[in-house]
């Protein structure tokens, strides 16, 4: 397939496996924990290269995904102690983050990551780093690693459908039925450290992080079901992608930049045109309150 | 040694410590009212919106000159702003959605702007990538001193309004009772917190910064219940880290400055968490354990 394709089909896998857990991070307002995440993922992905000396990607998933939880785990720790929930976040991801840097920088000559790189990410490199997996054509690493992480997280979703629902719209209701709240919380926190590097290779930290909120985000404007939302997120996440794609052909810039911004302003046309939360369709629902009521 | 003391000679060098001194001071000192506000993550979002401002600066002059960045930066980080408090006030988003939202679309419009900025003739030298992780060692004598004295400034500002923020800061309604324009204060002091934020994404870097809002607060905190102490010990954890960060920093070129900060703002933070009189971790166990040693003792006099 060429080039183009293979471009769009994996930031839209991006869009997909972002937008379906970020969903669940925007109802359990844990949107700046994916923030934190995304940006910790980097220190996860240094040390990784550092003990294994090598560049495999399942080592830096591993990596990534114990650091991630570590992260989750951290700031929850410092909550407990009666730190507000903001600055432990704060602390938390600003100090990995910056230990993450400081590694790049002291290895730079060992290490072949550049700070730049895992910011914006190399998604137009994606397709030429194909490899062969038995009867399969040649495809890109980065779509074979997105597409088993997606399918993981959907197996897991699947089988986990009516605790998450649960535990994300009434915790308390779930801790009574005896539902294992910390298991699923941290559950999520992992689908989103391995969702995170599995996307960040490809597209960097703030693809990622416009990916796990703003389709989700849009997506809320929307609707009201819980399985609505999760369907609407993945289609804005594949749409942010690909007219991000077309936009940055077209003004000839960042991929991945302009994927996040399409992503935004994609939920600005939603916050706006939202037939029930949007800021006109509000607007006409008062205006036909109002006749209603001087009608009669 | 012998390094480091010809370093703290040269004149450049002094200037980098006595700006990034300043913007640790400053920082710390609205860091604390963000904080007791609960809006120090903006702070991060204002950050990260810097970056389009920045690039929009560089565009429509051409050339690198930092108070054009800096209105650029200011614009854009006080419409994010507006944007997250508009979204959390008028949708059912909360504000930790909006913040986020807001906070890696506009660092994505940065980043758009960013590449076409490196495309243009003049922007291949324009070192506009320094603002991601800062660079306050390379910082040429002109902009250190705008940002020194564009901290001073608001250090200013804050002490003359402190009795005005710590009100709209602990009982907003009160002070609406007693007459103070409680939506203009709000204003102000969100200006100030971008200005901040604004001044130091030279030296600290655009994702980073968030870190010289919060974590000095946040140690602060630990040691006192008092505002005024609270926002002087902060200012002071600041102001070391700053400086320590820099004096780091300067050891070689190419080392970044904002993530040795970080770490030293972060290092005071554990040794606050763990040793602080009253509230210490660590602290907490020796009074418990002597607490214990003394019941056991009366104990045995009883006995």
């Amino acid at each position: 397939m060429s080039y183009e394709i293979w471009i769009m089909i994996v930031a839209s896998l991006v869009g997909i496996t972002c937008g379906v857990i970020g969903c669940f991070l925007i109802l359990r307002k844990l949107a700046m924990l994916a923030d934190a995440i995304s940006h910790t993922v980097l220190l996860g992905i240094v040390l990784a290269f550092l003990i294994s000396q090598s560049m495999n990607g399942l080592y830096m998933l591993i990596g990534a995904a114990v650091v991630g939880l570590f992260t989750a785990m951290l700031i929850q720790f410092l909550n407990h102690k009666g730190i507000q929930e903001d600055a432990s976040i704060g602390v938390v991801f600003t100090f990995f983050f910056a230990i993450g840097v400081i590694l790049i920088t002291v290895f730079a000559d060992s290490v072949h990551l550049d700070v730049d790189h895992a910011l914006m990410g190399e998604i137009a490199f994606v397709p030429f780093d194909m490899v062969e997996i038995a009867f399969l054509p040649p495809l890109p690493k980065a779509f074979i690693m997105l597409m088993s992480i997606l399918i993981l997280n959907i197996i897991l979703m699947m089988l986990f459908y009516k605790e998450l629902k649960i535990t994300s719209f009434d915790p308390a209701l779930a801790a009574a039925i005896g539902m294992p709240v910390m298991f699923i919380h941290y559950l999520l926190m992992g689908m989103v450290s391995v969702s995170t590097v599995a996307s960040f290779d490809s597209v960097g930290a703030i693809l990622v992080v416009a990916m796990l909120i703003a389709p989700g985000a849009s997506a809320y404007l929307l609707t009201n079901k819980l399985s609505h939302m999760l369907c609407l997120s993945a289609f804005f996440g594949v749409l942010a992608a690909i007219s991000g794609y077309y936009v940055a052909t077209w003004i000839d810039s960042s991929i991945s930049g302009s994927m996040a911004m399409m992503s935004g302003v994609l939920f600005a046309l939603v916050f706006i045109f939202s037939p029930t939360k949007g800021l006109l369709g509000k607007k006409i629902n008062q205006k036909r309150f109002r006749t209603r009521t001087n009608a009669t | 040694m012998e390094q480091i003391g010809q370093m703290l000679l040269a004149a450049n060098t002094q200037w980098v410590l006595i700006g990034t001194l300043l913007l640790g001071l400053a920082s710390g000192i609205l860091g604390s009212f963000a904080l007791l506000r609960k809006q120090s993550l903006i702070g991060d979002a204002v950050a990260h919106a810097a970056l389009p401002g920045i690039c929009i600066g560089f565009m429509l002059t051409g050339e690198r000159s930092l108070i054009i960045l800096l209105i650029g930066a200011t614009v854009t980080g006080l419409l994010a702003a507006y944007c997250i408090q508009y979204i959390a006030s008028a949708s059912i988003l909360k504000e930790d959605t909006a913040i986020c939202l807001i906070l890696s679309t506009f660092f994505g419009v940065g980043i758009v702007l960013l590449t076409k900025v490196q495309q243009m003739p003049s922007g291949n030298k324009s070192g506009l990538d320094s603002f991601i992780f800062g660079q306050a060692a390379g910082m040429v004598s002109s902009d250190v001193k705008l940002m020194a004295g564009a901290a001073a400034l608001l250090l200013i500002v804050t002490i003359i309004f402190f009795k005005e923020f710590k009100l709209i800061t602990f009982d907003a309604e009160f002070a609406k009772g007693l007459g103070l324009p409680v939506s203009a204060l709000n204003f102000l002091f969100m200006t100030l917190l971008v200005a901040v934020v604004v001044i130091g994404i030279q030296a600290v870097g655009v994702i980073l910064m968030a870190a010289l809002l919060i974590t000095p607060a946040i140690s602060a905190r630990y040691w006192t219940n008092s505002l005024s102490k609270m926002v002087m010990i902060s200012g002071l954890f600041g102001a070391i880290s700053g400086v320590i960060g820099t004096l780091i920093s300067s050891l070689d070129r190419g080392i970044p400055t904002g993530p040795f900060i970080v770490v030293t703002a972060t290092i005071i933070f554990i040794l606050s968490i763990l040793f602080a009189p009253a509230r210490g971790i660590i602290t907490l166990k020796i009074k418990r354990r002597m607490t214990n040693h003394q019941l056991l003792r009366e104990q045995g006099q009883v006995k």
